[in-house]
């Protein structure tokens, strides 16, 4: 048996998971309408590639990956397309995001994929297959799998990870499927060994799951590859990809970098699960399993296929209790509150709690700070939250860097144990976005003043371009002299032709060149066409902002 | 902004924290009404009331609200502690200019709760014995050994009318530390001096009680983890070593360091004053640091010093430097180190 490590801090706060996870996994009934995002993962969000009117099949593809991180993205049923366009997301920022708006026929008819010859194809292909079925982990960051499956020059990583830990209270999503469809997860794990070139592989999962530990330990036996199913204490943050590594293995993944750089690659359960559908059975990632749990009439999981607007998921529950007073998306240690009930779920969305009073009291009045150090014990990042909270605050940013605040995870235990009831975390985000934005300004001004510098060599080069170019003109034009002497008053006039265009000549010599001189032909149509444009608009509308993206500040 | 945890553990309060501290002080209180009278109910009740009311008046100054920073308890902390440091049945303007100090200076001039530099109640101490020394060594004696024990009648009239029913002498007595100090210097050898009756099996007679009460009520913080170990006891072994190390040098000049462990100060100071995490270090390597620069300055000012005790001063020394000890002893972070490739 492999000795267990332990990582520092952590808390145990109230499971809350009996309440979902007695029920076996349910289906939702096809809804009439599926609202897909296009950006349900990590990365570049997937373009579209149907048209409203455009008639899509169950598991077309409906959003092409763009960029390396990135995937595609797939119709939940078969049906008309009816938009393509922006709507309320659930994501942290409550911000609009662009959405492929199916209306279901009701067929639910498949669009076939044949199952994936994972075994024997090149690795590169096997790869692009996942990035274009939708694989993206679902533990909550839903980072592409394609890129983390990716060996890359290592060659091949060591030790595979999967991650059924599944540590914040009220979740049971990964213990549901753990129990139900061990052999899918453990499959899936073959698929990962063998594309990540993996010797060992080691499943952690908190002690407080018998059941799906006694599934997964069975289904191990029957995977023909050495699978070790680790029990890790029931102590939160223990489902953090850094604290399992560190549970499991003993290594801490340096700040900075990947957990690959010590060989080690982590995967959420329900991702080899899904990669496995896909792969062998050829269905794209269209739906995963959700909790809805809190405080609704029959808490549960359920498979739901994405795009199902969360208040569907609710009324499956049998709906909100009477009292209810929102809901939180994810756990209520790492998760957010959700804007939108009609928002969709997506790949990142594991669990819905339905919030009460009750089991969410507001939070007591918030004293200040005391320095007991409550929170440098339970940090698991093994850092002096106190110290950063005391520098966010005062907005010394530089010294929130110093005392690393970037490698703040943000799980909350600080939060969870000040006795001053300090929204400790709400700072560090703070203080990171504020980070983030300075960052970004300054790299801002890098770039204008590198543009500047540019621009001032382009004149000085054109000025010199231009004054070689007249002193060559000057040489080489022939001195005027003929003149005719028979008409006395045209001659005169010729003489104050010839001393004007002279003065012309000689005041033009002395005049700065515009940047518009000497212009390349294309530049200059290009320019003409600019003008025209100019005049064809109001002068009162100002001009359009490029790339402003929306940024929200706290 | 309103982000997550959405989940708090809500019986965690600096209340609590505050309760409990108390809580383990009243083991060292019976303690010392035991074996002092029950003068110190009289001078608790006094410093706690008077440190409520210069909070409240600081609170009402700075436009902050009563409610929540009275019934953080902090002040009754500083309060209990401040009266257990000084002498008791002191006149009541005393203990007020103490306190004054140790509240509206030490504390609220610096931002109150959690901002002060200093301990409030070592603040107020020291303001005590620099400015009123006559007053600060007038320690009650072991009822055994007064000549006329006061009772509650005689405390009330001692801290409200300044005295008058019974002469100072008929109560008070040289503090087992004091005598140590004075007879040392005047040259008497240690066995006559230990002869005295101020002194018991372990140190001061009585004293030695109420310090084993603080050991008890502080070990009880420790099992709650109210605080870590590493204060209190690099404090004691730091006290210890310096004791011992002094006392193996010239055994006849200096007493050993069980002596110096049970005096009640020590122990006190060890368990709820060195500890006071506003105004001490964070880290804990910057917190052994600490605690072993107290313990040793405390034995060294009790030996070499101009003042009977030296925790207080130690401890305020060593607060002056806590964010520097702070600053240079930060631990490492998950993930800073260098990393071997995984022997898996």
């Amino acid at each position: 048996m492999r000795k267990l490590h332990t990582f520092n801090g952590g808390i145990h706060p109230p499971e809350h998971k009996a309440e979902s996870n007695a029920a076996p996994i349910a289906s939702l009934p096809l809804l009439p309408r599926y609202v897909v995002p296009l950006s349900q993962h990590m990365g570049h969000p997937a373009a579209a590639c149907v048209q409203p009117g455009d008639r899509v099949l169950r598991g077309q593809v409906i959003g092409l990956p763009e960029g390396r991180i990135s995937t595609a993205v797939h119709a939940p049923t078969s049906g008309i397309v009816s938009a393509v366009e922006m709507r309320t997301l659930a994501h942290p920022s409550g911000l609009p995001g662009l959405c492929v708006v199916i209306e279901s026929d009701g067929d639910d008819q498949a669009c076939p994929t044949p199952p994936l010859d994972w075994h024997g194809l090149p690795q590169a292909d096997v790869l692009e297959a996942v990035r274009h079925l939708g694989i993206a982990g679902l533990g909550g960051a839903v980072f592409p799998s394609a890129v983390k499956l990716d060996k890359g020059k290592a060659g091949h990583i060591p030790t595979l990870i999967l991650n059924g830990s599944e540590c914040e209270p009220w979740i049971t999503c990964d213990d549901r499927l753990m129990r139900e469809r061990a052999d899918e997860v453990i499959q899936g794990a073959a698929i990962m060994r063998h594309l990540l070139g993996a010797e060992t592989v080691l499943v952690g999962i908190e002690d407080n799951k018998p059941e799906a530990l006694a599934a997964m330990t069975a289904a191990a036996r029957g995977a023909g590859f050495p699978v070790e199913i680790l029990a890790v204490p029931t102590l939160y943050p223990s489902g953090g990809a850094k604290q399992l590594t560190q549970l499991l293995t003993g290594l801490q993944t340096p700040t900075g970098l990947l957990s690959t750089d010590i060989g080690i690659q982590v995967f959420n359960v329900g991702t080899a699960a899904s990669l496995y559908r896909a792969l062998v059975l050829g269905q794209p990632l269209i739906s995963r399993v959700v909790t809805i749990t809190g405080h609704v009439a029959r808490p549960g999981n359920f498979e739901v296929r994405l795009g199902t607007p969360i208040q569907a998921l609710i009324e499956a529950a049998g709906g909100a209790l009477p009292g209810a007073s929102g809901q939180i998306v994810g756990g209520p240690l790492m998760g957010f509150e959700l804007e939108d009930e009609q928002s969709p779920v997506a790949k990142s969305v594991n669990c819905i709690i339905v919030k009460h009073p009750a089991l969410f009291p507001p939070a007591p009045p918030t004293l200040p700070c005391i320095r007991c150090g409550q929170c440098a014990l339970a940090c698991p990042a093994e850092l002096q939250p106190f110290e950063l909270y005391w520098y966010a605050k005062a907005k010394a940013f530089d010294k929130t860097e110093r005392y690393n605040l970037f490698d703040c995870i943000e799980c909350g235990c600080c939060s969870y144990v000040c006795p001053s009831h300090i929204p400790l975390v709400d700072f560090y985000r703070f203080a990171k976005s504020e980070i983030r934005a300075r960052d970004k300004d300054s790299q801002a001004a890098q770039i204008a003043r590198e543009r500047h510098e540019f621009r001032q060599f382009r004149l000085e080069r054109e000025k010199r371009e231009k004054a070689e170019k007249l002193a060559q003109k000057a040489a080489g034009k022939p001195a005027s002299g003929a003149a005719a002497a028979d008409d006395p008053e045209a001659a005169r006039k010729k003489a104050i032709l010839q001393a004007a265009m002279e003065r012309a000549a000689k005041a033009k010599e002395g005049v700065q060149p515009q940047n518009t001189d000497n212009l390349a032909p294309a530049v200059e149509q290009e320019i003409q066409a600019i003008e025209a444009r100019r005049q064809g608009t109001d002068a009162s509308t100002p001009p359009p902002e490029g790339d402003k993206s929306p940024v929200s500040t706290p | 902004m309103n982000g997550s945890p959405y989940v708090i553990a809500s019986r965690n309060s600096v209340r609590l924290t505050m309760l409990k501290v108390l809580a383990a002080l009243v083991p060292g209180i019976i303690a010392h009404a035991w074996f002092f009278g029950p003068g110190i109910w009289v001078s608790l009740i006094v410093c706690t009331l008077l440190a409520i009311l210069f909070e409240s008046l600081a609170l009402v100054m700075r436009g902050y609200p009563l409610r929540p920073f009275l019934t953080d308890g902090s002040v009754i902390v500083t309060a209990w502690l401040f009266a257990l440091s000084v002498p008791t049945l002191a006149p009541i303007w005393l203990y007020a200019t103490g306190l004054l100090f140790a509240v509206i200076v030490a504390k609220h001039l610096y931002g109150g709760l959690g901002q002060n530099p200093f301990n409030p109640a070592m603040i107020g101490y020291a303001v005590l014995i620099v400015s009123f020394p006559m007053y600060m060594t007038q320690w009650p004696a072991p009822i055994h050994l007064a000549v006329h024990a006061p009772g509650l009648a005689d405390a009330f009239d001692l801290v409200f009318a300044g005295g008058g029913l019974i002469s100072v002498d008929a109560y008070t007595m040289a503090s087992p530390l004091d005598t140590v100090k004075t007879l040392l210097r005047a040259g008497v050898p240690k066995e006559e001096i230990l002869a005295n009756p101020v002194f018991g099996r372990l140190s001061g007679s009585g004293l030695e009680w109420i310090a084993g009460m603080y050991l008890l009520g502080g070990l009880l913080l420790l099992a709650n983890r109210v605080m870590t170990w590493h204060v209190p006891i690099v404090f004691l072994l730091a006290v210890a070593a310096t004791a011992a190390g002094l006392h193996a040098l010239d055994p006849s000049r200096h007493m050993g360091a069980v002596f110096h462990l049970f005096t009640a100060s020590v122990m006190l100071g060890a368990f709820f004053i060195a500890t006071d995490p506003v105004s001490g270090c964070g880290t804990p390597l910057g917190k052994v640091i600490f605690a072993a620069v107290a313990g040793f300055l405390t034995v060294i000012i009790r030996t070499y010093g101009g003042y009977p005790d030296g925790v207080a001063f130690a401890i305020l020394l060593m607060n002056v430097a806590a964010p520097f000890i702070d600053l240079y002893t930060q631990p490492r972070v998950f993930g800073h180190r260098r990393h071997e490739k995984p022997k898996i």
